[in-house]
């Protein structure tokens, strides 16, 4: 059966009444006690959806406090050196967060300021999610709890001090393998035993529909803005254009690509990349490159790395941001669909990426965005001049310095 | 035909008690001592609620995950599960037993599959944590149409209309979740809170057996025994693992406390 997408409407908005995707994809597999505040979120998000007040605070945020748009910029020593498609960056993380995930916490926060929560939690990987939510918080009056895997806590230390500055209490959890997958878990259970008056915040378009749809619709500010860019920039959208973006749980990417999934593919190319892990491991966490099989984790059905009894699989990767078993219910859609392609980049390939690009250019990406770029470093070359490769570099890099200079003997910023 | 966990209530009621069910965890600590726990709890436990471990249990508290861990270290596997089931009712021909996990351990063994193996191993119910009503419909009519009892939760933020449509659906037996927690968390409602709620949802359906779980502990069992039935797992999750950190045998430990737990509501 192939699955159809339709055209006009926003992908997150093309689920059936149980919130499925493709009627296989998503849905909101919790335990009862969280049915009604999930209900409640449902109601009020979709109210506010079409409140215009809601939307011009959103606006209002977005434009003067992560500055929006955020710049769309060529990589001409990286096109010279590759010598092929031209390379353009749009650097997301130019914003007071660093990272894509600031349009999801300011939505959420507002959202819990009108459901008159004053407590917000949330998971986080690289910390980047923990650190966003902590910092937009503190600007609208909430508390916030952000729940961390041990391991995470100690390799991506930086933002866990940030998170802390900005007053947030950061909780380490030790279950399990002490990252993402983890994580998520224990926020989910702080939100079960205290739902009525905390607002659970997931932080990427996975976990029960309604926390896949806000996501969705927070991130989709990143191809709004594109597209008026690139138009700006080449007059239309150019023939061939390829949208690449690093795949952990996919709310970059589907934010890269929103706005662009109703062109034909062979117009706008949109390409995931997941985490490959170490060449070395066997272990990863790309599902859908490695054609997991389907699974129902943190409510969602989606691809999702298991065993055969339905425990879910350990996953690899240097990037915490993408070291995540499963993926958004949305991706999942989008590859079964033939919209989108998804495929891998190792460690050690991000690596390289992240060292390529931070000593041609004047930008930083994280490792996770290097996992995009190491995928567009490889096609460039055997790509035609009037190809745009467009990289989503939706994470700054300072949180993986210690990282960084351990695996490449140095780190400048 | 009446099903043996609407026998074991009758029969409680008959005794003028509530029904006493045991949680623990399958292949916890190991395969052959989770059979020698049931083997001895059931004489002191009326319907014994076997867990089917877990990797991501986001319903579950510390205690339950510890087990849960434990046993999928020691090589669980989901076949086990029927394996300790079969022969515990070698023994325990008219015990209930009733399997508990999360839906993503039935979906990767297959609905029809799972059920197959339930009836060929005697279990009598299910309740699955992550598939709630509506969504567990299509499955709540499998179970039926085996005989097997698909144990619809209610939780405090259940809303009224809510659970008029879920009792509706439900079988023999309804589980109330006491409070708003994980499993085994600290009891922050008052008994007395957990009683009114419980006797509204009786309103709805008084012949339906309501059972209450969550927090359950020793000292408060006892003023809940007014309720059908009392469930109770993370205290005995955490007995066995007291029992294996103080190198103490956890089948007799356990078996003191079902044995505490059930003098308190006789």
């Amino acid at each position: 059966m192939s699955l159809k997408i339709k055209k006009g409407i926003p992908l997150i908005d093309q689920h059936d009444k149980n919130g499925m995707w493709g009627g296989k994809f998503g849905g909101s597999f919790v335990p009862e006690t969280l049915k009604k505040p999930i209900e409640d979120l449902t109601n009020l998000f979709s109210k506010l959806r079409n409140d215009k007040s809601f939307i011009k605070e959103r606006d209002y945020h977005f434009e003067n406090y992560v500055g929006t748009p955020t710049p769309l910029i060529k990589l001409d020593n990286l096109t010279d050196h590759l010598g092929g498609a031209q390379l353009w960056a749009k650097v997301v993380s130019e914003n007071p967060g660093t990272a894509h995930k600031v349009y999801a916490c300011i939505v959420h926060c507002l959202i819990a300021k009108r459901a008159g929560k004053r407590y917000v939690c949330t998971d986080t990987g690289a910390g980047m999610q923990g650190k966003n939510l902590a910092m937009v918080a503190k600007k609208f009056g909430l508390k916030a709890k952000i729940f961390m895997g041990l391991r995470d806590l100690v390799r991506q230390k930086k933002n866990v001090d940030v998170m802390k500055k900005y007053g947030a209490e950061v909780v380490p959890v030790t279950s399990g393998s002490q990252t993402l997958v983890d994580a998520v878990s224990e926020s989910m259970r702080y939100w079960v035993a205290n739902c009525q008056d905390v607002h659970m915040v997931i932080g990427s378009t996975v976990g029960p529909s309604i926390f896949v749809k806000i996501s969705g619709y927070s991130t989709s500010q990143i191809s709004r803005e594109l597209k008026v860019q690139l138009i700006e920039e080449f007059g239309k959208i150019p023939n061939k254009l390829k949208l690449l973006n690093c795949v952990g749980g996919g709310s970059s990417a589907y934010g890269f690509w929103s706005e662009f999934i109703d062109y034909d593919k062979r117009h706008v190319n949109l390409i995931g990349v997941e985490a490959g892990g170490s060449k070395n491991s066997k272990l990863h966490a790309a599902p859908l490159s490695n054609n997991s099989k389907l699974g129902i984790l943190h409510g969602a059905k989606a691809y999702c790395i298991q065993d055969k009894d339905g425990q879910i699989g350990e996953t690899e990767s240097l990037s915490s941001g993408l070291d995540y078993p499963s993926v958004s219910p949305l991706h999942c859609f989008l590859k079964d669909a033939g919209r989108a392609e998804y495929t891998s980049a190792t460690d050690e390939e991000a690596l390289n990426a992240y060292k390529l690009v931070s000593k041609l250019e004047n930008i930083s990406p994280s490792l996770e965005p290097s996992h995009a770029f190491a995928t567009a470093i490889s096609l460039a070359p055997k790509l035609s001049k009037d190809t745009i490769l467009c990289i989503d570099s939706c994470g700054h890099s300072l949180k993986d310095s210690d990282i960084i200079k351990e695996k490449l003997g140095f780190y400048t910023e | 035909m009446k099903s043996e966990i609407q026998l074991t209530f009758e029969n409680c009621k008959r005794e003028n008690r509530p029904a006493l069910l045991t949680y623990t965890v399958a292949s916890d600590p190991n395969k052959k001592r989770s059979i020698q726990i049931i083997n001895s709890i059931a004489k002191y436990a009326d319907i014994i609620e076997l867990g089917f471990p877990h990797s991501t249990p986001v319903g579950d508290g510390g205690q339950i995950q510890t087990s849960s861990n434990r046993a999928i270290k020691n090589g669980f596997k989901m076949r086990d599960t029927f394996q300790i089931v079969k022969k515990f009712k070698k023994n325990f021909k008219n015990k209930p037993v009733i399997l508990m996990g999360y839906y993503n351990m039935i979906y990767q063994y297959g609905e029809s599959n799972f059920l197959k193996d339930c009836k060929k191993s005697g279990v009598s119910g299910i309740i699955c944590v992550d598939l709630p009503w509506p969504e567990n419909k299509d499955f709540a009519k499998k179970c039926k149409k085996k005989l097997i009892n698909f144990i619809q939760l209610l939780a405090p933020t259940t809303t009224k209309d809510r659970m008029k449509k879920i009792i509706r659906d439900s079988h023999d037996m309804v589980y109330y979740i006491s409070m708003l927690s994980t499993t085994g968390g600290k009891l922050k409602v008052a008994p007395r809170k957990i009683l009114d709620n419980y006797k509204k949802i009786k309103r709805i359906n008084s012949r339906k057996n309501l059972v209450i779980g969550f927090g359950i502990t020793e000292k408060i069992i006892k003023s809940l025994k007014s309720a059908d039935g009392l469930v109770v797992g993370s205290l005995l999750c955490k007995t066995i693992t007291k029992s294996l950190k103080m190198r103490q045998n956890p089948v007799t430990n356990l078996v003191k406390v079902v044995y505490n737990l059930k003098n308190k509501i006789l």
